[in-house]
């Protein structure tokens, strides 16, 4: 019995090793990583998280067509920031910029504030900025840049999505009231990021 | 006049050269022989199927007729291109030349303005011949078959056919809106690729 076991053991063996293949390992280094990293990074901060959604919120506030402006210019601004980050361009304030974008975005959603579409675009798109630049090119070493662009940018776009999706509420008066309520526990956190960057 | 000319036209090739990249292909071996492994290329690689993508989108927006077009112009293009990629080998072509793709398509598709049929062919038609070429150069330098080329091909054609019916239906409304903001998506992506590219 003994004897049979160790042959069957023998050829087992042989047969695997008969089977065995070179193993690959190379599968375009990083490529994977960078998607999922891309696509948490933006998910990881909270003031990134709630400046995103203020955004949607705002913009849902707004109405047409700002609820689609701003999302558009957001991540098309937030690029041009992280492509001056990656270039080596650097941006004064970009902490102190980036508690302000939760702070101010906070506030005209607890506002309900209706400027001109212009001034919402290029506030939004101000702030974009700081977002890009500190975000944009935090990419870990070994990982595919442009997978976790695309990550990156996409999360983003989502967390806009989430803010669009919770301001349909403004269509009704206990919703309206709830999205200001939101608005001001976002400023509030907005005020908190900005005396930890600014003390 | 003549002389000028060419000095320029050899500082460039020069620039070119200077600043030319080698190609990656990123052909894998699936097991399903080269026209296999052509058709996971575009599913796999985001360089070359979110241009298509893009294509898709933008030919979509602008009607079953530049619909029509584009898909020809942009399959035929990329297996021609592809094939001269080939033959010819390695392109002069500057790292960041892939992301002008990104960024020009996914403006394009954010911006959704009408463009005539002629112009959107064209564009696909330059799209299929630079990134076929690069795959073709990519393939010959890896030493693979050829024929993987077709399964690019007829990836790029029916990823394109695919998307763009789903687009050509949407008229106003919210889902078109949709589109424009994945064109702005791929703008965004482009605009970080280029400055990746610049980085490296």
């Amino acid at each position: 019995m003994k004897g049979l076991l160790s042959r069957l053991g023998t050829v087992a063996g042989l047969v695997l090793l008969a089977c065995a293949t070179p193993a690959f390992a190379h599968v375009q280094q990083g490529q994977a990583q960078g998607l999922v990293t891309g696509l948490l990074h933006p998910v990881s901060g909270l003031d990134h998280v709630l400046a995103m959604i203020a955004v949607g919120l705002w913009g849902a506030q707004l109405g047409r067509p700002a609820v689609w402006v701003l999302p558009v210019t957001f991540p098309m601004v937030m690029a041009c920031g992280g492509f001056l980050g990656l270039v080596g361009i650097g941006l004064p304030g970009i902490e102190a910029g980036i508690a302000l974008s939760v702070l101010l975005l906070g506030l005209m959603v607890a506002l309900e504030a209706k400027p001109k579409l212009a001034v919402a675009a290029v506030l939004v798109g101000a702030f974009a900025i700081f977002h890009g630049h500190a975000h944009g090119t935090e990419l870990p070493a070994g990982q595919s840049g442009l997978l976790y662009s695309i990550g990156f940018v996409v999360a983003t776009g989502c967390l806009h999505g989430v803010g669009i999706l919770i301001g349909v509420a403004h269509r009704w008066p206990r919703g309206r009231l709830a999205l200001r309520v939101a608005g001001t526990a976002v400023s509030l956190a907005g005020v908190a990021f900005v005396a930890r960057a600014f003390l | 006049m003549r002389l000028p000319g060419r000095r320029a036209g050899r500082a460039i090739i020069l620039v070119a050269a200077a600043a030319s990249s080698t190609v990656e292909a990123h052909l894998a071996t699936t097991g399903l022989g080269p026209v296999g492994d052509g058709v996971s290329h575009v599913l796999l690689s985001p360089d070359d199927l979110v241009p298509v993508l893009a294509m898709a989108l933008l030919a979509g927006l602008n009607g079953p007729r530049a619909r029509r077009h584009a898909l020809l112009a942009l399959s035929g293009a990329w297996l021609a291109g592809g094939i001269a990629g080939f033959a010819a080998g390695n392109p002069l072509l500057p790292a960041w030349a892939p992301t002008v793709s990104f960024l020009a398509l996914g403006g394009l598709v954010a911006a959704d303005r009408r463009l005539s049929p002629a112009f959107v062919a064209a564009i696909a038609l330059a799209l299929g011949l630079a990134h076929g070429w690069l795959n073709g150069a990519g393939i010959a330098e890896a030493r693979r078959e050829a024929l993987a080329l077709l399964g690019i091909a007829a990836a790029v054609f029916v990823v394109t056919a695919a998307v763009s019916a789903a687009v050509v239906s949407l008229q106003e409304g919210w889902r078109r809106v949709a589109v424009r903001v994945a064109g702005s998506w791929v703008a965004a992506v482009g605009l970080l690729m280029l400055g990746w590219a610049l980085r490296a």
